[in-house]
């Protein structure tokens, strides 16, 4: 496979890899810490024949991508937190639509209007169900500028495996940093999965497709709801995805994801010239979230010790996989604030 | 009233019974597009975005590919469809609660963009599904659920002049105000749905027909009533009239 390493942004790279996995449809509507995307977008899509919207809301971008994937074509928009909050209606029917898309949520520090600056705040928003209904979004999220291609990359791939919505968690600091990265080629449109059996075309020629979260009878909507449990049990089989560094004879288990991953290998590094024997457990899919192996590690060290740029809200699935086999410990910053390896080192060194 | 297809009816349609009460015009209007659909050759091409308001199940009945939007973003969604596939032809068909209150962003965005599209909205003064709540085109001094004692300006605003208001923008192909009250009114409406379809067909921009309807049900009148009514007071109201045209004959 023929590849070029650049330096880029995370957004822009985020958008290269999406033109480069066969997204030709982008809608979206600027905001800090992500405009990058949209920009990047408007100047590249006119390149590859594709299309770039600005569109009036986010209301109408989650509309325009549900309209867009109901065609079966590659679309993705990016937003950040506002942003996606207010799209979570439309993200829902389009789960119900089982229709494959990308959404990629740069987060930022919130409540509310919040501040422009890195957050994980969102966690719960991505992961549990923002909008209504039993649904899930196949959520994954990088640590570094070359992670973010290869999961935008993966995200379309999972999106259409799944006809699920697909959804790149980063964070500001993902979105706004520069980093050597290699891209992979550009995908031959002709190779991407065919959807002619659900895709709305016209119905040239064969009977007319339809493409619903609607069903007035309560037994098929019950149907349809199985459906999409069927594939959110196969998703939680197949789809876990975590990183370890330095697991192997941990005696305490450190956990974080995106940026926070990212920070947590420099504490192990650093507790380590101490003899303090860590380990960083990093989910990549925040869903399905990787318990199985958690559940493992945990049972090996003495605790588990929970970093995230919130209040706490991963490390609920942390207590989840953990299932009380050994505390666990918890630190966070609030409101956009980066925690430092020595803030945390010291707070983990409290524990002890 | 119009509330069942007979068979033999225009190949657009799927011969579904229709879910409308007796005297309503959504039907009469469905039947109308259809037949345009039919005229013009297009049935393969066409993708039809239904809204959330009593006509919820149109993707049902026309025998075509079709969605149902959420409430008020049809046209969003229309848009994705039509910049994916720029050669089928995307129509949408809208209440006035969706169109011209939770939806209006996206109309007057969706308008002003000049997006081939085709839309086709009901204004029947009221929001039908939900029970017979006040809509945005709700006449004044009008009694419906939420406005017992008639809607009044001072704490509801006046009725909303969709067409009026898209008149206006440069993106506009087509725009007229109809109703199909009697079979002058029908033929006339037809027309007007066809050059609505033609602004898209010929590339030249948005097409819109605002048809004034009954809802006899959430009236709470007859159908004759019901016509009678809308003849008389809606009309005032929403002028019947072609606000654009650049599709020419
Ligand atoms: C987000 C959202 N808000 C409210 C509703 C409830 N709702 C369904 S239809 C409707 C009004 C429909 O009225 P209109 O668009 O005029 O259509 P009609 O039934 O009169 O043809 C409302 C408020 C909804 N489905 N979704
Ligand atoms: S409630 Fe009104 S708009 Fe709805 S089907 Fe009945 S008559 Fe028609
Ligand atoms: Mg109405």
């Amino acid at each position: 496979m023929k590849t070029e390493k650049l330096m880029m942004k995370g957004n822009e790279a985020i958008a290269e890899a999406a033109i480069r996995a066969g997204c030709r449809l982008y809608f979206g509507y600027p905001i800090t810490p992500q405009s990058e995307i949209a920009e990047y977008m408007s100047r590249r899509l006119p390149e590859v024949d594709g299309t770039f919207l600005q569109t009036e809301s986010e209301v109408a971008t989650v509309n325009m991508v549900y309209g867009a994937a109901s065609t079966g074509k590659r679309v993705m928009t990016s937003t950040s937190s506002p942003g996606f909050s207010l799209m979570q209606e439309g993200v829902s029917y389009i789960a119900g639509a089982e229709l494959p898309c990308v959404f990629v949520n740069v987060v930022r520090g919130g409540p509310g209007l919040g501040d422009i600056q890195p957050a994980q705040s969102d966690y719960f928003q991505a992961t549990k169900g923002g909008g209504h209904g039993d649904y899930k979004l196949l959520v994954l999220a990088p640590s570094t500028i070359q992670e973010a291609v290869e999961l935008t990359q993966l995200a379309f791939d999972l999106a259409d495996k799944y006809r699920n919505p697909a959804l790149i968690l980063a964070d500001g600091m993902i979105g706004q940093m520069m980093e050597p990265v290699e891209l992979p080629p550009m995908r031959d449109l002709s190779t991407l999965p065919d959807h002619s059996d659900w895709a709305l075309t016209g119905a040239n020629e064969r009977e007319p497709h339809k493409v619903t979260s609607f069903n007035i009878d309560p037994y098929g909507l019950e149907e349809m709801n199985k459906r999409y449990q069927e594939k959110y049990t196969r998703a939680v089989r197949e789809e876990q995805r975590w990183e370890e560094y330095k697991t192997d004879n941990a005696e305490y288990l450190l956990v974080g994801y995106g940026t926070v991953g990212r920070i947590l290998k420099s504490v192990v590094d650093k507790l380590a010239e101490e003899g303090i024997a860590t380990g960083v457990f990093r989910p990549i899919s925040l869903w399905p979230f990787p318990y199985t192996r958690l559940r493992e590690l945990a049972e090996a060290v003495k605790f588990v010790f929970t970093v995230e740029m919130s209040s706490g809200q991963m490390v609920e699935d942390v207590r989840l996989g953990v299932e009380g086999r050994v505390p666990v410990h918890f630190y966070g910053r609030m409101g956009g604030v980066v925690p430092t390896p020595d803030e945390i080192c010291s707070a983990f060194k409290k524990l002890l | 009233m119009e509330t069942k297809i007979a068979f033999g009816g225009p190949k657009s349609l799927s011969g579904k019974e229709f879910t409308y009460c007796p005297g309503c015009h959504h039907g009469i209007v469905h039947r109308l597009i259809a037949e345009i659909i039919d005229e013009l050759g297009i049935q393969g091409k066409t993708i039809m975005v239904a809204p959330v308001g009593c006509s919820v199940f149109a993707y049902e009945f026309f025998d075509v590919d079709g969605t149902v939007a959420p409430h008020g973003r049809a046209l969003a969604v229309a848009t994705g469809m039509k910049r994916a596939l720029p050669d089928r032809v995307v129509f949408t068909y809208q209440g006035d609660g969706d169109l011209a209150a939770i939806g209006t962003a996206e109309t007057v965005h969706a308008a002003n963009r000049g997006e081939k599209l085709t839309t086709i909205f009901i204004n029947n003064a009221v929001y039908g599904m939900t029970g017979g709540q006040m809509a945005p085109t709700t006449l004044l001094g009008q009694k419906t659920t939420t406005t017992p004692y008639g809607r009044r300006a001072k704490n509801d605003g006046y009725p909303v002049h969709i067409s009026e208001m898209l008149s206006t923008m440069v993106g506009v192909a087509y725009l007229e105000r109809v109703t199909v009250s009697t079979p002058q009114d029908i033929r006339n409406a037809k027309k007007a749905i066809r050059k609505a379809f033609l602004a898209q067909i010929k590339n030249i921009g948005f097409g819109l027909v605002e048809v004034l309807s009954t809802c006899p049900t959430n009236w709470g009148m007859s159908p004759v009533e019901a016509q009678r009514w809308l003849l008389e007071n809606m009309t005032k109201e929403f002028p019947l009239k072609v606000f654009v045209d650049k599709v020419g004959d």
